[in-house]
């Protein structure tokens, strides 16, 4: 019996050196996968904080300008109402806008756009043909000023220009995001790729080194073994085999292993507890299958066009089924799931999604701090939304994570008159440091348990 | 492969027997299992069976737990455009409960009122909000609210209902009565109206459970309107004017307004009380004279007659007769009492001294009392006659609140048509047929006139929570009107808001909740007063004088008339002066208890009339001798579980006189021998000399010099004397951002503990019952301590000696000054509690806040221990779930009255300590609001819940890095005068400041010891 343990042994040793290093590895990437390689692959696509929130159109109406307020405008009424089935450069729903203002008339767009079946009816011939050339779907009849229209449209000639000039740039979602392999998380990933080829190379020369030591080695003997004028002493040295037994007889090698042992099952058991209530990847099966790489991602509708108060509450909000119906009511009307949607304003039984982020109740997060005050893309957070299917919770909201990120994240002070005289105090007493988030308290209780 | 040889255990396994092979495998043929189960039923479960059940159990309920409960998030199917889910929303309304009346602002939380707040536009209220008011948003939530029309307790259809009301109502031979408390609703009294338009016999009686009708009967049925910032002489003779006398919050805002010192404004109304009982006002007023009940006729004749009659005055009243006479035209003397003769010479005596037209207003009186006794009086005994055909109850009360309350229920049983608008199935509602419960004021439309000229509507800030009607809507329905109560109103309303566009302007009176005009008829013509004089003198003198002990009756500021006894912040509203929680007593002066040998807590029968109660004995300083006071408002049978039995009801002890209803009465009181513990939550009197926890001064040392009013701690140091803060242990902290800091004028606080009920509301504070609070452990995170002044003082040290001149020091005066003060957690810039917290649960915050975090507190306790100022709360209980706690804290136990709740603020569990925030979450809200527009925030943005409830702006809170903040302003002012910090001596350096309490009394002397 006693035999069989210790022979075990090794085997075990080598299983534990295995785990640790795996174990080892795994975490060394979290940091880096997690908090530097996101970032940066983060699309900048729609969510410019306060563009919802009083875009008045600053355009005459009549002619497109060049104007920068009539252009903001019209970037938070595109996005807001156009974004859903037109892109500037892409057939999503309808037509790409690229050079509308060249080929119709602003006195042909005012009344499409606010009404496109009156002029479908009117028999107007290039109505009639795009009308036909996109399946018949109807245009919905947006209630927009003769400035809001205007505005829009200067939007839309500036965006093109902007395209021509960096082709992809201007689109973000999809030059930015994981589609096409971006050139971003390339650049990113380099250095560390080199590294790991340099590694390797290092691991193989050791290898070849030991090997060509050993067959040293053992030729060296074989021609001492070969000698017969050797006397007893040198013969015993050379025949000298070292007892593998002593060292797992050894108390000390013996005390070593149960010490590692213990401390990696409680290391491992630790780790184990500490994941209890953390979701991250938790992926639930949703009661309609909604897909964000459809909305967010092909057809690029603005995060706040459904999630409407995200620049200005604490909350989000999931949609209301009146908002799907904004599209819906028109798009894709035999669709099974899109049924579902119709079934439950019929049944007045509103739709039960499964929430996916669960912050406990202890602690208060607030979405317009983050978004319209921090400027936080929406991805940083809830991760490549953009390309999911089904939305995971990307992030692993624990509050290290959070503090972590209010240590390293500056302060989005710009323009914001909050600020003006923290920034000057700041820089005045520390200036080599960034101005981030817990220097200015961030880090605090009571800032987010109360 | 050898074979082991086989040995047989004997021949039967040899030979194999059927027996044996049955047997092989069981190695035990008996156990006693079934026996010691005494059933040999195969269903019960062997113990093995157990224990691998339970093993099994235990594995998998791990393994479940591990797994996180699926959570939905259920959005909106439609969501309505103004509501965004965490963003609060406000809609103007009003609050009147038949007595005291507010102009609110209702904060909802999707679609839910979850706290009220005074809404500034109010000319009437000016943005102030009483306790009661506060606590109002919790009735909403009740969970013995009748949930649907019913018929002798049982739920019906309301169209069967509708059916056999019309049916009996048009069949009525006798009149029919409507009663209720005052209505100030004109809309309600024009539903009324086409009541009666339908059904031709119809009278409105309207009585108050606290009746003024004596000062509406003086008057020639009107009501004047007082303004007390228009008098620099008070004399109030037994009026709660700051407290529960008509309308509290509208008085305390002008009251405070000539109250208020600084060193540009040296001056301050006066302001004497004669009281038979120690009210709130009492303890505000500058000269406080107890007077036994009976006497404050004679008192008021005594003033009357040194005023106007020319004769010298009585030595009690000589003072405040002077002072009335040398300001003519700037003073005021009101009175609390119902005797109509008494108030005759009340208005006589403002007539006399040219107040009427500055301080009294009858040009635009006060609506908020109509009640009328003697009609009251005159219905009961028409349906103990039998004449009466139907009445119908709406929100009245008079089978527990009337002093006849019998004769109410024998009535009730001759009448043959009984209906109750009341919201529950209370005393009287019970005894009625029909049950017809009306909407909660937060989902009613209605309009209110309290004052002619100033109205105010009420809007429904949430759908009616269970199937009720609002009561005008069933008046109207009833008439045999189609139109809504809406409607209705609106139609009223294009009178009032004049021509142009109508649509406009409703919707600015709706969005403000107040209008200027008036939806009254034309005031009648000043009907004669009831008397003259000379009648009145008369029948003052000849009022019978009980021999013996004297009984006064008083109502609560918590509690009031009792029909919001249902309410546990209410309940645990300490008393203002008694600090009494959770019942009522009989208050008796120490020297009656001394010679009478009861303790505190001894049950006394008081028997009065032949009605007698029992109830506890509370010893209460400056009770006038030979006098005791109960309050009303106790003692409901069909409240609800929380108010039900708390106390004794009063009621039965008024008495009737001359058509009106009397609050006093001879009384004799026997010990029972039992005992009941009074629930108290200060149980201290005096300050015991210790001038650094509360200090005050009088107007003429601060006119002198304001600098030398308040007494500052030093410290000895090498260097001699020196401030406590220049030897410190602690760093400074840097304030970059924000300082957020508070000032207290003690000066301007009146006990009203409207604050108190504010931060409860605001932050989720659970509520404990009566012996969590004997206990000493009720969750406040803002108290009221009150001290009484003591006739012994240090300067006695050398003629008495120490120990009994300190023993002496513990004992209030007679008649003993009261002196308020709001404890809250002070935010000590150097907190004791900080540094004894073994988890860092409580630490500094950038911005001058005492953080606690609760997720992080193990409950050491250490914290409580070492704060100086003890405002920390401990929960000893899980308040919200604890069954212990169901009936007093039961709105945390359900889905319903859950929705109270503050979401933005955590509900404690148990073993966690808390305290006091400075409301961080109105805080954090104000910083983002002020980010989002890229903007500092502004003064007056970020206001706690206390000093946002304050009705008269005692409380001041605001950012000290700001130099033009108020509560800047005020630090920076007052530093030196009457600035002071608690206990400044052990240099815990508040970021609360309070200010110096003055008093404008004759001499320099400050009594307070």
């Amino acid at each position: 019996m006693d035999s069989i343990r210790l022979r075990s042994l090794p085997h075990l040793l080598l299983a534990l050196f295995l785990t640790f290093a795996a174990v080892g590895s795994a975490s060394a990437q979290e940091p880096a996968a997690g908090a530097v390689g996101q970032a940066p692959a983060v699309s900048k696509e729609g969510v410019t904080p306060g563009a919802t929130a009083g875009a008045a159109p600053a355009a005459a109406a009549g002619a497109t300008t060049g104007d920068a307020a009539a252009i903001a405008a019209g970037d938070a009424l595109f996005k807001g109402n156009c974004a859903q089935c037109h892109a500037i450069n892409d057939v999503v729903v309808g037509p790409a806008l690229a050079g509308i203002a060249k080929r119709r008339p602003m006195s042909w767009l005012i009344p499409w756009i606010r009404n496109s079946s009156k002029v479908v009816a009117s028999g107007d011939e290039y109505a009639v043909k795009i009308f036909n050339q996109y399946q018949k779907q109807q245009m919905p009849s947006f209630q927009l000023t003769d400035a809001e229209i205007t505005s829009i449209v200067s939007y839309i000639t500036a965006e093109e220009g902007k395209s021509a000039g960096a082709p992809g740039a201007a689109t973000g979602i999809k030059a930015a995001d994981g589609t096409e392999t971006p050139g971003t998380a390339a650049a990113d990933g380099g250095s560390s790729q080199t590294m790991d080829i340099l590694l390797i190379v290092l691991v193989v020369v050791l290898l070849v080194l030991i090997v060509t030591l050993v067959i040293i080695a053992n030729i060296m003997k074989d021609v001492l073994r070969g000698r017969k004028d050797l006397d007893g002493r040198d013969v015993e040295l050379l025949d000298q085999r070292f007892d593998f037994s002593k060292i797992y007889k050894s108390n000390v090698v013996r005390g070593i292993v149960a010490t590692l042992f213990v401390l990696v099952v409680l290391y491992q058991s630790l780790q184990g507890v500490m994941a209890i209530g953390i979701q991250q990847g938790y992926q639930p099966t949703q009661p309609i299958a909604f897909s964000h790489k459809l909305h967010a991602g092909e057809h690029q509708i603005n995060c706040a066009y459904c999630h409407t108060s995200v620049y200005k509450s604490k909350s989000a909000n999931i949609p209301s089924a009146n908002i799907c119906m904004n599209c819906h009511s028109q798009i894709k009307t035999e669709s099974p799931e899109i049924k579902k949607i119709y079934r439950a304003i019929e049944r007045k039984q509103p739709i039960q999604w499964v929430r996916i982020h669960n912050l406990p109740d202890l602690a208060y997060f607030n979405h317009a701090q983050h978004t319209q005050v921090g400027g936080i893309e929406c991805q940083t957070c809830h991760g490549p939304i953009q390309n999911m299917e089904v939305v995971y919770q990307y992030s692993p909201l624990t509050m290290g994570w959070c503090i972590n990120c209010h240590r390293e994240t500056p302060l989005n002070t710009k323009g914001n008159a909050y600020y003006n005289n923290l920034v000057k105090l700041h820089e005045t007493s520390n200036s080599a440091k960034p101005f981030t988030v817990s220097s200015n308290g961030g880090t605090e209780c009571s800032k987010c348990h109360y | 492969m050898q074979e082991s040889p086989k040995y047989w255990k004997g021949i039967e396994e040899l030979e194999s027997s059927p027996e044996f092979i049955k047997n092989a495998f069981n190695e035990f043929d008996y156990l006693p299992v079934s026996e010691s189960h005494g059933s040999s039923d195969a269903t019960v479960a062997p113990r093995r069976d157990f224990l691998k059940l339970m093993g099994f159990g235990i594995a998998a309920a791990t393994l479940a737990s591990c797994e996180t409960p699926v959570r939905k998030a259920i959005p909106y199917l439609n969501k309505p455009q103004e509501v965004d889910p965490g963003i609060a929303n406000f809609y103007a309304s009003s609050y009147f409960n038949g007595s005291e009346y507010n102009s609110v602002l209702v904060k909802t939380r999707e679609g839910r009122p979850i706290k009220l707040e005074g809404n500034p536009n109010s000319p009437v209220t000016r943005g102030g909000l009483s306790a009661r008011a506060q606590a109002s948003v919790l009735s909403l939530y009740d969970q013995s609210r009748l949930q649907n029309f019913t018929i002798k307790g049982k739920a019906a259809e309301r169209a069967q209902v509708d059916r056999e009301i019309m049916t009996k109502l048009a069949g009525t031979t006798g009149r029919i009565a409507i009663v209720s408390p005052t209505i100030i609703s004109p809309s309600t009294k024009r539903a009324i109206a086409a009541f009666a338009g339908r059904y031709a016999n119809t009278e409105h009686v309207q009585y108050d459970a606290n009746s003024q009708s004596g000062i509406l009967r003086a008057n020639g049925g009107v009501l004047p309107s007082f303004d007390f910032s228009k008098a620099d002489i008070i004399v109030s003779l037994a009026a709660d004017f700051l407290g529960t006398w008509i309308s509290p919050v509208e008085y305390a805002a002008q009251y405070i307004t000539n109250r208020k010192v600084s060193a540009d404004k040296k001056t301050m109304s006066r302001h004497y009380q004669f009281e038979p009982y120690f009210s709130l006002t009492g303890s505000n007023a500058d000269v406080r004279v107890p007077v036994k009940p009976s006497e404050m006729g004679a008192i008021t004749v005594e003033l009357y007659n040194a005023i106007v009659g020319g004769g010298t005055a009585s030595p009690r009243v000589a003072k405040a007769a002077n002072d009335l006479k040398a300001h003519r035209g700037r003073s005021l003397v009101v009175s609390g009492s119902n005797s109509a003769a008494e108030q005759t010479l009340v208005a006589a005596i403002n007539a006399a001294l040219g107040n009427v037209g500055a301080s009294v207003n009858t040009a635009t009186p006060s609506m908020l009392r109509q009640g009328d006794d003697a009609r009251m009086l005159r219905l009961i005994d028409d349906m103990n006659r039998g004449t009466v055909g139907a009445v119908i109850f709406y929100h009245a009360n008079p089978a527990y609140d009337h002093p006849q309350a019998d004769k109410v229920k024998s009535g009730l049983a001759k009448v043959p048509l009984t209906i109750s608008f009341n919201e529950k199935a209370d005393e009287t509602g019970s005894l009625c047929t029909y049950g017809c419960p009306d909407h909660h004021y937060l989902e009613s439309w209605n309009d209110f006139e309290p004052r002619r000229g100033s109205l105010s509507l009420a809007q429904p800030a949430i759908s009616p929570l269970f199937a009720t009607r609002q009561a005008q809507d069933s008046l109207l329905t009833w008439a045999g009107s189609n139109q809504s109560y809406y409607n209705f109103l609106r139609e009223n309303w294009r009178g009032v808001l004049g021509a142009g566009n109508f649509q406009a302007a409703w919707d600015k009176a709706v969005h403000d909740g107040v209008a200027t005009g008036t939806a009254s008829p034309a005031p009648t013509p000043q009907m004669a007063p009831a008397m003259s004089v000379d009648q009145a003198v008369a029948a003052i003198a000849s009022a019978p004088k009980p021999s013996g002990t004297e009984l006064v009756l008083y109502e609560k500021v918590a509690i009031g008339n009792g029909c919001d006894a249902n309410n546990p912040w209410l309940q645990e509203l300490p008393d203002p002066v008694s600090k009494a929680t959770w019942g009522n007593y009989v208050a008796v002066p120490r020297k009656m208890a001394e010679a009478n040998k009861w303790e505190q807590g001894d049950v006394l029968k008081v028997t009065a009339n032949g009605k007698a109660i029992e109830l506890p004995v509370l010893v209460q300083p400056g009770q006038p001798a030979g006098s005791v006071s109960i309050a009303i408002g106790y003692g409901r049978e069909k409240a609800g579980k929380v108010g039900n039995k708390v106390g004794a009801n009063a009621y039965p002890l008024a008495t009737v006189r001359d058509n009106a209803l009397v609050y006093m009465t001879g009384v004799t009181l026997e010990k029972t021998g039992a005992t009941s513990p009074i629930a108290q939550t200060q149980t201290h009197h005096t300050i015991m000399d210790r001038k650094s926890v509360v200090q005050e001064s009088t107007l003429a040392k601060y006119i002198e010099n304001p600098k030398e009013v308040t007494e500052y701690d030093k410290i000895a140091t090498p260097e001699g004397l020196e401030k406590p803060n220049k030897v410190s242990l602690w760093q400074d902290y840097e304030y970059k951002n924000h300082h957020w800091g508070m000032a207290i004028d003690l000066n301007s606080c009146i006990g009203c503990g409207s604050c108190v009920v504010g931060c409860q509301v605001e932050n989720n504070v659970a509520v404990v019952g009566k012996q969590e609070v004997i206990n000493r452990r009720e969750m406040h995170w803002l108290r009221i301590d009150r001290y009484y002044s003591s006739d012994a003082s240090k300067k006695d040290f050398a003629t008495k000696g120490k120990l009994d001149t300190y023993a002496a020091m513990e004992d209030p005066s007679e008649n003993p000054s009261v002196i308020f003060q709001p404890m809250l957690c002070q935010h000590c810039n150097h907190a004791p509690c900080e540094t004894v917290c073994p988890v860092l649960a409580t630490t500094h915050s950038s911005e001058g806040l005492n953080q606690m975090t609760y997720n992080r507190c193990v409950g050491t306790r250490y914290c409580a221990n070492n704060c100086p100022y003890k405002v920390r709360r401990f929960n000893w209980f899980s308040y919200y779930s604890n069954e212990k706690f169901e009936d007093v804290n039961g709105h945390m136990f359900t889905d319903l009255g859950r929705m109270v709740l503050n979401p933005d603020v955590t509900v404690r569990a148990r073993g966690v300590m808390e305290k006091c925030s400075f409301c961080v979450q109105r805080i954090q809200l104000g910083k983002l609001e002020a980010k989002k527009e890229k903007r500092r925030p502004m003064d007056g943005e970020v206001v706690t819940a206390c000093a946002q409830s304050c009705p008269t702006q005692a409380i001041v809170f605001g950012d000290l890095r700001d130099p033009n903040s108020r509560v800047a302003q005020i630090w920076k002012r007052e530093d030196g005068e009457r600035a002071f910090k608690v206990i400044e001596a052990i240099n815990a350096q508040p970021n609360i400041t309070y200010l110096t309490k003055i008093r404008n009394v004759e001499t320099k002397e400050v009594r307070n010891a």
